[in-house]
């Protein structure tokens, strides 16, 4: 090596951004309510997903009474049956998933893992999480207003979602429909800060190929709830236009309760497609925060590299562009062209690729790594295996020829719970239990989280495997009774019942995790600042939980990538971001030339 | 749909472009090395705000090439579509809100130049000829009215009184930044900042010039 002055940030071109000025409070409600601190923002946005989701969770399990012991519980009747699921799903996708991905991982992971300071417009992030919590009070007053929630379904369907006799058609729909609407906005002001803040605010040396996947995941997924959340703001304001002031965009000429209605000419597909073409990119925009934080998750406590970092981004970047253009495989059975249901059919499959590089670069970084089981690591392949099984069912409704006969029935129900509801849920635990000691400066119990996990896990193969067989028996879903179909089997009401105790039993588990958060938060085993020895930036600030500002009074320059583990030669088995290369310790007898030096 | 694939084809070919020209080469897993981290900075121009609003005008271009799509499907689906006739006071509005477009462009390179009392007169001028391009669309919709075309008629004046809505809307919302800036240039605010709110404000209206004039021209058109 050349003998000359080092001088270590030389490898770090200068800053990008100067210091940015924050606004630090003094009193308790500047400080933990209308706070300006993604962090704090960040645990709001958590707190609120996490009680909605539990609303969401409690419907599920009156659904599941009513299907696995039908007519046993005297609340639940056919229209509250069609409430509960609409909501549930309502809940879960938009207000729990999206809202903890982008919301509470986004806020809390981006500014740290980037080595900024906070979020590029933390006054606009605060506005965020208001109007977030406002969509979610209008949303469940809606439980409250005559006629109660909507029942039209999570796709909002019309005519049905908007025409006399649905439940909630007095005022249920409206409220969701604006509700939708405040949440869009909400969303937009804290993912315009996502994308800036990304671009913008990163530390000196941080360059986009040394960012964590994490922040490529949340990032990416963020840039296409941007341009695809207009799809279902645009579907929400004209179907109240219909609805409320008569307009005919969606509504069709039809009968209604005996009676032949004004409107004429709408078109419901055309709902379908601006629906979808939300809904669809939606799958990703809560899956791709998911596969970044997997990838983390997985490099640390396996304790090696991630197996092809650029081929994880471009696969990150390829799903988000094509899930673009897949729309319409929701609606193979809406009278299509069969030409087209075809073209979208290839694009569908198109989308195995990238995913499938991801699979298998996942499984190749665990191969001979020095994998820790923690929990974290645990909710990690849990979620590989889930995603897996929900990726292959897939493959059959994403194929016409077998998607016709399986739409809507219980195979698709048991698929995308796998793929899109248990998967991400595994990734979000998995999260929880990682940054847990970052936000709290405590650990999680550690029995309780196994007791979590593999309740968790296992319960949930219960729930939606048996899924699969019945949705295979042709059993449709969104029905409160079959009464005596005849291609329904006996063995149909067995599994339903079976499924239903699984359920009771993976919920009463999510009541030890809550237990544990709230447990551990006071009497938890104290973390240190880097618990799992890992090398992101979130875990070099000067204090857990990191302060107002992160870093305290200089920024981190970062060096190297997020994913030296086990360098060769290396003395430690991680070097973290911010670690010079001639700082880096050697065993005797290695040479710094190897891996992870100049 | 095509509108909207299209517009999305463009902005996602500009953003792989630019990440494929800041990963192809590049090394991550090489610790140290300046050269390959300087390479993947954001040109020192983007500074954040203007960052922040084109990320913002992308988000509402999404929104009117959605609703655009849907206009161009909704009318080849339903045999029921009845054009609405062209007002020649739509002409009148949008050459008020090229004038305010221009003016706010004069008040930016005013602000350049530092000529505080050019700045003032241009920023009232845009302000204004805006509010009255709204007093504008309102008296249009007030002859539609009069003449019959109501909203839930035709599914055409549906459309025509969302999309001159949602525009009307965006514009009061690009007003309300006006009005910020407007207070900081009375309280004698910072140079710097004042210029960049300036320019936000003129790259805003042109981005409302645009949306508008791709709006009437569809509106004529059809």
């Amino acid at each position: 090596m050349a003998e000359r002055e080092y001088d270590a940030s030389s490898h770090a071109p200068p800053a990008e951004v100067g210091e940015m000025e924050l606004v630090h409070p003094r009193t308790f409600i500047g400080k933990y309510i209308w706070s300006q601190d993604a962090k704090v923002i960040a645990i709001q946005y958590g707190l609120t997903a996490t009680a909605i989701g539990l609303v969401a969770l409690v419907l599920s399990i009156l659904i599941r009474l009513q299907l696995g012991f039908p007519n046993s519980v005297s609340l639940i009747d056919p229209a509250s049956y069609l409430q509960h699921v609409t909501m549930h799903g309502m809940i879960m996708v938009v207000y729990l998933l999206t809202a903890i991905l982008l919301g509470g991982f986004g806020n809390y992971l981006i500014p740290l893992m980037c080595g900024a300071r906070d979020m590029a417009f933390p006054y606009l992030n605060m506005l965020s999480f208001w109007t977030y919590l406002l969509s979610v009070l209008i949303l469940v007053a809606g439980f409250f207003v005559p006629g109660g929630s909507s029942g039209a379904g999570w796709t909002l369907y019309p005519p049905q979602s908007i025409s006399p006799g649905t439940p909630g058609v007095d005022g249920g729909i409206v409220l969701m429909l604006v509700s939708l609407a405040v949440f869009i906005i909400g969303f937009t002001m804290g993912g315009l800060n996502y994308v800036v803040t990304v671009l913008q605010a990163r530390t000196r040396g941080m360059t986009l190929m040394r960012l964590p996947l994490t922040v490529w995941g949340i990032f990416m997924a963020t840039v296409m709830a941007l341009l695809a959340f207009p799809a279902l703001l645009v579907a929400a304001l004209m179907l109240l236009m219909d609805l409320l002031l008569g307009t005919s965009f969606f509504m069709p000429e039809m009968l209604a309760m005996g009676e032949i209605t004004e409107r004429e000419g709408g078109s419901p597909l055309l709902f379908q497609h601006l629906f979808w073409f939300f809904g669809h990119p939606e799958v990703y925009i809560v899956a791709l925060p998911a596969f970044g934080i997997v990838s983390d998750l997985l490099a640390v406590h396996a304790r090696k590299n991630i197996f092809g970092y650029r081929m994880m981004v471009w696969a990150l970047i390829i799903i988000g562009v094509l899930s673009f253009v897949v729309w319409a495989h929701h609606m193979f059975v809406s009278g299509m062209n069969p030409y087209f249901g075809f073209l979208f059919a290839t694009t569908t499959l198109i989308i195995a690729v990238p995913t499938a590089i991801k699979v298998y670069n996942w499984v190749l970084t665990l191969w001979r790594g020095n994998i820790r089981f923690t929990v974290p690591m645990l909710f990690a392949i849990g979620f590989l295996f889930t995603f897996v099984n929900g990726g292959l069912s897939g493959l059959f409704l994403g194929n016409v020829t077998a998607d016709v006969p399986l739409s809507d029935t219980y195979f698709v129900v048991g698929h995308f719970h796998m793929v899109m509801a248990v998967a991400p849920i595994m990734v979000i635990f998995g999260a929880i239990y990682h940054w847990y000691p970052k936000m709290t400066g405590r650990m999680l119990n550690d029995t309780l989280g196994k007791i979590h996990f593999w309740v968790t896990f296992l319960g949930t193969y219960l729930i939606y495997y048996p899924m699969h067989f019945i949705g295979l028996e042709g059993v449709p879903r969104r029905y409160y009774a079959y009464g005596e179909t005849t291609f329904i089997s006996d063995s149909v009401q067995t599994l339903n019942a079976g499924i239903t105790i699984a359920a009771i039993i993976v919920a009463a588990t999510q009541l030890l995790f809550l237990f544990n958060l709230a447990w551990s938060y006071f009497r938890g085993r104290e973390s240190g600042p880097n618990p799992w020895q890992a090398t992101t930036l979130e875990w070099q600030t000067p204090h857990t939980p990191p302060r107002h500002g992160n870093f305290g009074d200089a920024l981190p320059v970062v060096y190297r990538w997020p994913y030296d583990y086990g360098v060769p030669g290396a003395k430690d088995d991680f070097i973290p971001q911010n670690v010079p290369p001639e700082a880096v310790e050697y065993l005797d007898g290695a040479h710094a030339t190897g891996k992870g030096a100049t | 749909m095509t509108v909207t694939l299209t517009f999305l084809a463009l902005l996602m070919a500009g953003f792989v472009a630019w990440l494929f020209s800041h990963s192809v080469n590049v090394r991550p897993w090489v610790a140290g090395s300046s050269e390959t981290a300087r390479r993947t900075q954001v040109p020192e121009w983007v500074t954040a705000p203007r960052m922040g609003l084109m990320v913002l005008l992308a988000t509402v271009t999404s929104v009117f090439t959605l609703i655009i799509s849907a206009y161009l499907m909704r009318m080849e689906m339903g045999a029921d579509w009845h054009p609405l006739p062209d007002s020649a006071l739509l002409w009148f509005n949008s050459a008020l809100l090229v004038l305010a477009s221009v003016a706010l462009h004069g008040a930016w390179r005013a602000a350049r130049q530092d000529a505080v009392e050019r700045v003032r007169h241009l920023l009232i001028a845009g302000g204004g000829l805006s509010a009255l391009f709204v007093v504008g669309q309102l008296l249009v919709w007030r002859q539609l009215a009069v003449e019959g075309y109501y909203l839930a008629t035709n599914p055409a004046n549906a459309f025509y009184y969302l999309l001159t809505s949602l525009h009307g809307l965006h514009l009061l919302g690009g007003l309300v930044a006006w009005a910020k800036v407007f207070r900081r240039l009375q309280r004698g605010g910072e140079p710097a900042r004042l210029r960049s709110g300036i320019e936000l404000c003129a790259v805003y209206w042109d981005f409302l010039l645009l949306v508008w004039v791709v709006v009437f021209a569809l509106l004529l058109k059809t």
